[in-house]
């Protein structure tokens, strides 16, 4: 039963600091894109029309990082008009990738990397959405699973509870049936305080988990950190584990200024 | 001869082999571990040929690794990453698949369905795993329909064991290393120089069935039987791990606020495998999804844990919000209220939890230490 008989609600896509992998997962979503389609109106979305239908928006999907102070502005403006807002990505919820440059000097990746640095306007951290305006919904992943951003346009559309678990990766990859890469081979897996998502893809392929997703709900990365210390890891590659696509997520900041600072 | 419950009969490598094709023959799908994905588990199995012959696993906390044996046994393996929970009670279980046809919701599928197993070679703490799973699943007032089918099609041959693992502690929890109940045929391979046998008993009206197809056994002899008892009793004596369950219950309970649950937190990342890994662990949570036209819906249930958060939320917040309270839920759930609620602990001293933790969290250890804690802190008798 259509919640909103007379009108389609409308959806806006935003783009801020990001590679656009997100937002494409949305133009993937393939044969649940008609019937997105048929209950949301795209009424913003410059990756896929020029065609601009004005605000005020039901759902407005945030893709990317807040970096230039004249992007700090506008996530306000998009604020006031969007009814719900929901982050989609690890840029949009921690900061992403290019958070990495929170952690040194940014003028000085401007002097090497651009001839006119003058003409660079550009923040020292790299942050997520939530750090400057309230946000409703936090979708993760680098990128966001397309059927995870059907399942929260499709709870939204029938006012229920969108099923994300915010446990770890360890319980998807143990229902999937794979061997644990950390216990069997020793290899650095940070699936235990990783929020899943993902069905533990890469634990799948024998491959540690790189935290796309971020940290778990009350992730303990303090005490993984500890053991993969007895486990003779070394303080730089502990330091690396955690710069990841979510480096700037507050448990992995934390860890990785720790051992840093060691 | 004729063949009769529990008794014991000895047999050769190949007669073992005939074991499985009459299995196959009664149109069972035989089980039994395998080496694959550099572990041991269970996968179906074609011929004995295709066992874990002459290899073996070895635990620690938190580590996993094979090795090759001296020898050339069959069942010289001790715990796999994965039980036979996943045959009962399937990590993901489709329960309804419906369909909107002609306005009407139409149910399109029920429950996947289930199959005849003869699950071979599993270790007596598996199986009496499945015992302490059969009183939650069919013993009680409610019955799980899908687990109650698939165990009516299920066909066991255990493994008494001659050796332990690092992990194993069923000696504590009185689950081996001999089966004792449960099994169609228990199993004893003997090894002893170039001689190769098995001592095998009947356990059911169908394991003697079974074993009636086999040609030309006689009962195990005395020297076979005496081996037998050797061999079982030094792998009793040789546990790698152990517990005192005397006062169990009561010791956890009596302790919910000792201050080791705190230090606990230091280092559990709850992240859930040990009730996954687990073999008696059984929750679950049953997901229900739609398509956005709303014509399609699916019920899936999906083994869920104590460790989530989600598990203790209701109205208002979360129930057990911490890492503390939630690895005091598993522990004090496993060793002490599973007692009051199925006559039994919810441990078999598998190790499966201690070995398969990523940080290499040992429940023994901790228990031990509760235990001598609370030990210390007694208050001494003096006489007057
Ligand atoms: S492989 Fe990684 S995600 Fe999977 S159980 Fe092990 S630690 Fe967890
Ligand atoms: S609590 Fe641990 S040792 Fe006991 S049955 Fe479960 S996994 Fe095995
Ligand atoms: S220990 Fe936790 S997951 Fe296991 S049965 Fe008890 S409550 Fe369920
Ligand atoms: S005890 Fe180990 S396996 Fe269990 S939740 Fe804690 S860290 Fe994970």
């Amino acid at each position: 039963m259509p919640l909103h008989p007379n009108a389609k609600p409308k959806l806006a896509v935003w783009k801020f600091a990001s590679c656009d992998g997100c937002q494409l997962s949305l133009l993937d979503c393939e044969d649940d894109l008609l019937a997105i389609t048929d209950a949301i109106q795209i009424a913003y979305f410059p990756e896929a029309t020029r065609a601009v239908i004005k605000g005020p928006y039901e759902i407005s999907l945030v893709e990317g990082s807040i970096t230039t102070p004249h992007d700090a502005e506008r996530i306000h403006k998009i604020r006031r008009v969007s009814k719900v807002l929901i982050t989609i990505g690890a840029c949009a919820t921690s900061g992403g990738i290019q958070a990495l440059k929170n952690f040194k000097d940014v003028n000085k990746f401007i002097d090497i990397v651009y001839a006119n640095p003058q003409y660079i306007d550009s923040l020292q951290n790299s942050t997520g959405i939530a750090d400057h305006v309230k946000v409703d919904f936090e979708l993760r992943g680098c990128p966001i699973n397309k059927n995870a951003l059907v399942e929260v346009c499709n709870a939204y559309l029938n006012r229920r509870k969108p099923n994300i678990p915010t446990y770890s990766v360890c319980m998807e990859c143990k229902r999937r049936g794979n061997i644990c890469v950390m216990v069997r081979n020793g290899t650095t897996c940070l699936g235990p305080v990783t929020q899943a998502g993902c069905d533990a893809i890469c634990p799948a392929y024998n491959r540690g988990c790189y935290s796309c997703f971020g940290p778990s709900e009350d992730a303990n990365a303090k005490a993984f950190s500890i053991h993969l210390e007895e486990t003779g890891i070394s303080r730089e590659n502990l330091i690396r584990l955690y710069r990841g696509f979510n480096a700037n997520a507050e448990e992995f900041k934390n860890e990785s200024i720790f051992y840093e600072q060691k | 001869m004729k063949i009769e419950k529990n008794k014991k009969y000895l047999l050769s490598k190949e007669n073992i082999s005939s074991l499985v094709q009459i299995l196959q023959k009664q149109k069972f799908k035989t089980i039994a571990p395998v080496v694959k994905d550099e572990t041991i588990l269970y996968d179906e199995i074609q011929s004995i040929d295709e066992l874990p012959i002459g290899m073996t696993d070895v635990h620690k906390a938190g580590s996993y690794s094979l090795k090759k044996r001296k020898d050339k046994a069959l069942f010289g393996y001790n715990v796999g990453p994965q039980s036979c929970k996943k045959f009962l009670f399937p990590p993901k279980l489709t329960l309804l698949q419906t369909k909107k046809i002609d306005g009407k919701v139409t149910v399109i599928k029920s429950s996947d369905p289930v199959e005849k197993l003869a699950l071979i070679g599993i270790k007596p703490c598996e199986l009496s795993a499945i015992l302490v799973q059969d009183k939650i699943f069919i013993e009680g007032d409610y019955v799980d329909s899908y687990y109650k089918q698939q165990r009516d099609n299920l066909f066991i041959v255990t493994t008494n064991c001659t050796e332990t693992a690092y992990s194993c502690f069923c000696d504590s929890m009185k689950t081996g290393p001999e089966a004792t109940k449960g099994f169609d045929l228990a199993v004893t391979e003997l090894i002893d120089g170039k001689n190769h046998r098995f001592v095998i008993k009947t356990g059911s009206a169908a394991g003697v069935k079974v074993l009636s197809n086999i040609e030309g056994i006689a009962l195990a002899p005395d020297d076979a039987l005496a081996l037998e008892e050797a061999k079982i009793s030094s792998a009793k004596n040789k546990m790698g791990r152990s517990i005192s369950t005397e006062n169990l219950k009561e010791l956890l309970l009596d302790n919910l606020n000792h201050p080791y649950w705190a230090e606990i937190q230091e280092r559990c990342v709850s992240c859930g495998n040990c009730t996954m890994v687990c073999p008696t662990c059984f929750c679950s949570d049953i997901l229900d999804e739609t398509s956005l036209s709303g014509e399609d819906s699916k019920r899936t249930r999906l083994w869920d844990s104590c460790f989530s958060k989600d598990y203790s939320y209701i109205h208002g917040g979360v129930v057990r919000a911490s890492i503390k309270s939630r690895y005091r839920q598993w522990l004090t759930h496993k060793f002490a209220s599973w007692v009051d609620q199925f006559d039994t602990f919810g441990c078999v001293g598998c190790g499966r939890c201690i070995v398969w933790c990523p940080v290499g969290i040992d429940v023994t250890e901790e228990i031990n230490a509760i235990e001598q804690d609370v030990e210390k802190m007694k208050p001494v008798e003096v006489e007057a």
